[in-house]
């Protein structure tokens, strides 16, 4: 069956007043259906680019330099604006980061998840229930009072929660979580993690989840892709990923999570050298210049996508292929 | 946002002049104050004609080669009034905005160091004064005054002193509970050292960036009471007293009206585009309190 | 909300008595006794002496000020000094004609200027854009008695499309609207630029947060996010300088009342102001004070109104 979202060869340029910044170069991922996309990346990799880009909400200076994207076999790039709306909200969804500011201050979050059934034959009575229905499905408690509630009424958590219900309140084929929990402290970030995993059994729809944090994106996702300085360079199962990582970043990735130490030290291990400049890219591997395995060709010639196991790739010249 | 001790105003100073010549709507509004401005100065060597010189049989003349705007009713040349207006214009729109400047850097400095309950009270009376619209107070001063340059001068001087003192004394609140003021106190720095030598430099700026902006103002406000009769007496060639005059003559002729508001739009016009440029210079923070 | 409502009106009452007393000890700061300037210098001491007693200067002033406190609560703002007559009659009779003058103003402007912020925001950087800009800013320069004269002389001297002088005749709507028309004008005009560029602002800003993003993400149409998600937060700031806008309002008011000869409170104080009529002048000022006060009381509630997180203290 074919992928819900199958992303192929995107590339993204930003244009500001210091010069191109090269945001995503060549990046391809599939989402297939059913199943739990995780996007792994350091600040500045390109994984809110990658969604923006995607769903089409890129800010004005940026420019699609080639690529694909589709949504169940629509060209998402190219859709026009009345059918692009008429797949956000219904089909595609999104959580975002800062539960403090995704919300409307001066509407109330029933006023809010009545507004995104706009399209649906439905009372507002029935509306309502529905609403009522999913904040109870998240965990919000009392949840019909809660309707005429302002959002800065609840807590971070809450608020993250009721921006959850908001997505799934369309059914979507697809749900975007761009590191909904990285505003959140640990507590509530468990909690939010497993109402998503208990969520995942009646919803049938895939899911694209972004993080920094391996072990979130161990204990939720069933794919993986490693994004670095707007490149993929590995993509496979979780179990691929982390038992046989394939690319040393991933590699430096796995040994410098903190909840990975073995040994208790003083010293925090960290992947050496800073993230490129993407106005004035390095020829040659991204990576090379920060790769502990980095030899000769690898600053000459840039690493081609090569084949661990048909669902498991990486961009490394010492991969054998 | 904590400033640095050092003044601010130097480096504010030159990013201004950067700024300025940098954007045409700016620089536009500069050339128009500068012309006002090199108007009042030497106005007496510029205005072709006497402005107070009667000549009753060219009066209400149209512009002409000898007379560019104009004559007035009693024949007096209505270009060279428009610059001696320009004269009473800077003198009553510089000594009005520097005296609230005095003031509202005091009350402000008061508002924002001194005890709880003076900046409660302070902050009443601003409140009290802002409750005025402006012109019926300056009628009510009026009436009881008469009209004076010193009457026009009181009113105008104690509308905008609360709006400076506020601006001080947010300023003055912010850098009160800085650390490093709290390090000096520890050291015995005593008031008056601190408020001069921190407090004050950094107020200054965002105060003169919007002082500037006021004095089309308060030149408006002085131009509108003498054309109802109440500014700057007679024979006094002020731009609203044109207006006034100008007024009575309407049917007979336009120039006299026009030469007495045109000089006003285009210092207010000047004094704006001037002040939108200055405006993005100010701490957000600050611009928002206004 | 209730809470905050009772803060806010008595804050209000508040400044309005401090107002009111200042009003009143103002006559105490001048040189001379305010029957003597009434007068002028040929008075004679009994004529000074009747008007003072008339004006109830002489007695202690302590019982003046209560008198006065007590009289307003009650409606009496004094007599004329000249006439005898009740200054609040001779107030309250102006005070509509002024009202429906900054009315009309403020009424056309708001119809105009906001839709035209609206739109700058929404097409940023467009022609329209760039046009309302300049003109706001010239709008906003052109102070508004100049306005006034400029469009009699223009629309009523030279052109002779509209009428210069008065309100109408009482009694024909038409008439009186006609009247109306070019004072409104210079009234609003001021307003239309402030308005414009405000809303523009707000809206800009509002537009870039991220709840609208949010808001697009689900597919929410157009008009609704810029109706009912953008503009009635970008609409805050303008109540609130709406609010604080009424005095310069009234101002605008009156020279355009004194320009184009209309009845209302202006004619009322300038006619005052040159026979040293004190307490009609005083009358009419604290009525607009009191005018403006509940303004920006109605402004700050309207606000809070509306977002509530202004009522939660943040």
């Amino acid at each position: 069956m074919a992928a819900i979202l199958s992303i192929d060869k995107l590339s993204v340029d930003f244009l500001t007043p210091r010069g191109t910044v090269s945001a995503l170069r060549q990046v391809s991922l599939d989402v297939p259906r059913g199943s739990i996309v995780g996007i792994v990346g350091e600040s500045g990799s390109g994984k809110s680019t990658l969604i923006a880009a995607a769903t089409r909400l890129l800010s004005e200076n940026a420019v699609i330099r080639g690529g694909t994207v589709e949504f169940d076999g629509e060209d998402m790039l190219n859709l026009p604006p009345d059918r692009l709306r008429a797949l956000r909200g219904r089909r595609i969804a999104m959580v975002f980061q800062d539960p403090m500011t995704a919300l409307n201050p001066v509407l109330s979050i029933g006023r809010q998840m009545i507004d995104i059934q706009y399209r649906d034959r439905l009372d507002r009575a029935g509306k309502r229930a529905r609403a009522a229905e999913m904040l109870r499905r998240v965990g919000i408690p009392d949840a019909g009072a809660r309707l005429d509630r302002f959002p800065h009424e609840f807590s971070g958590g809450m608020r993250q929660r009721i921006a959850i219900a908001m997505a799934l309140l369309g059914n979507p084929d697809l749900l975007i979580a761009d590191e909904p929990t990285t505003a959140l402290d640990v507590t509530m970030e468990a909690q939010i993690i497993h109402l998503l995993r208990e969520q995942r059994r009646e919803f049938e729809g895939s899911i694209l989840f972004i993080s920094h944090n391996l072990g979130l994106i161990a204990e939720l996702c069933d794919h993986v892709v490693i994004l670095y300085a707007g490149e993929v360079v590995e993509r496979g199962t979780v179990h691929d990923i982390f038992h046989r990582p394939s690319h040393p970043y991933t590699e430096a990735l796995l040994v410098c999570d903190p909840a990975r130490l073995s040994q208790a030290s003083r010293a925090l291990p960290t992947i050496g050298g800073e993230v490129p400049d993407l106005i004035r890219l390095p020829s040659g591997c991204i990576f090379a210049p920060r790769c502990p395995k980095a030899f000769a060709r690898c600053r000459s010639a840039a690493p081609h996508t090569h084949v661990v196991t048909p669902e498991h790739t990486a961009s490394c010249h010492l991969v054998p292929s | 946002m904590i400033p640095a001790s050092a003044p601010a105003s130097e480096r504010a100073a030159t990013r201004l002049a950067r700024r300025i010549l940098h954007d045409p709507i700016g620089l536009f509004g500069l050339v128009l104050v500068l012309i006002v401005v090199c108007s009042g100065l030497f106005a007496d060597w510029i205005a072709p004609y006497d402005p107070l010189k009667l000549a009753v049989r060219e009066r209400m003349a149209d512009p002409s080669m000898s007379h560019l705007l104009g004559t007035d009713q009693l024949g007096r040349d209505i270009l060279s009034r428009v610059i001696k207006g320009s004269q009473i214009a800077l003198l009553v729109g510089l000594s009005a905005t520097l005296l609230s400047l005095l003031g509202g850097l005091l009350l402000g400095l008061l508002a924002g160091y001194g005890p709880r309950w003076l900046d409660n009270l302070l902050l009443l009376l601003f409140d009290a004064v802002h409750a005025f619209p402006v012109i019926m107070l300056a009628l009510a001063v009026i009436t009881l005054f008469g009209p004076s340059l010193v009457t026009v001068l009181l009113v105008v001087v104690t509308v905008t002193v609360p709006r400076y003192a506020r601006l001080v004394r947010t300023s003055t609140l912010s850098i009160k509970h800085a650390e490093f003021i709290l390090a000096e106190r520890a050291l015995g720095a005593r008031a008056p050292r601190i408020l001069l030598h921190h407090i004050v430099p950094n107020a200054i700026g965002p105060l003169l960036i919007i002082a500037s902006m006021d004095i089309p103002v308060v030149i408006t406000l002085e131009a509108g009471l003498s054309f109802l009769g109440l500014g700057v007496p007679p024979p006094a060639p002020s731009w609203g007293r044109l207006l006034n005059e100008g007024y009575s003559f309407i049917r007979d002729t336009p120039w006299i009206v026009i030469g007495g508001g045109l000089p006003l739009i285009v210092t207010t016009l000047g004094f704006t585009f001037l002040g939108e440029t200055l405006r993005d210079l100010l701490d957000p923070k600050l611009r928002k309190a206004l | 909300m209730l809470y905050y409502t009772i803060q806010r009106v008595g804050l209000a009452l508040l400044i309005c008595i401090v107002a009111m007393t200042a009003m009143f000890s103002l006559v105490y700061v001048i040189p001379g006794d305010p029957a003597s300037i009434a007068l002028g210098p040929r008075a004679t001491p009994e004529m000074r002496q009747a008007l003072a007693a008339r004006m109830g200067l002489d007695r202690p002033v302590p019982i003046q000020i209560v008198n006065f406190f007590g009289n307003v609560l009650s409606g009496d703002l004094g007599v004329d000094v000249w006439s005898n007559r009740s200054v609040a009659t001779s107030v309250f009779e102006s005070l509509p004609y002024t009202l429906a003058l900054a009315a009309a103003g403020l009424g056309w402007s708001v119809l105009v200027g906001i839709p035209l912020g609206c739109y700058s925001a929404a097409r940023r950087n467009s022609l329209l854009d760039k046009l309302s800009g300049v003109l706001s800013v010239g709008a906003i320069s052109m102070p508004s008695f100049v306005v006034a004269i400029y469009s009699l002389l223009l629309f009523a001297v030279t052109l002779g499309w509209l009428p210069a002088i008065g309100a109408g005749e009482p009694g024909q709507p038409l008439d009186q609207l006609g009247h109306l028309i070019l004072p409104a004008l210079a009234v609003g005009l001021g307003w239309v630029g402030y308005l414009a560029r405000l809303v523009r602002a707000s809206m800009l800003e509002v537009l870039g947060e991220p709840h609208i993003r949010t808001a697009r993400s689900f597919g929410l149409p157009e008009r609704m996010i810029v109706f009912r998600y953008a503009l009635r937060i970008a609409v805050l700031p303008t109540v609130t300088l709406l609010g604080t806008g009424v005095g310069s309002l009234l101002s605008s008011a009156v020279f355009a009342e004194i320009v184009f000869n209309r009845p209302g409170i202006g004619q009322l104080v300038l006619g005052a102001v040159n026979t040293r009529n004190y307490p009609v002048v005083m009358g009419a000022v604290l009525v607009t004070v009191g005018l403006f006060t509940l303004c920006t009381l109605i402004a700050d509630l309207l606000v809070a109104a509306y977002d509530p997180r202004i009522r939660a203290g943040l």
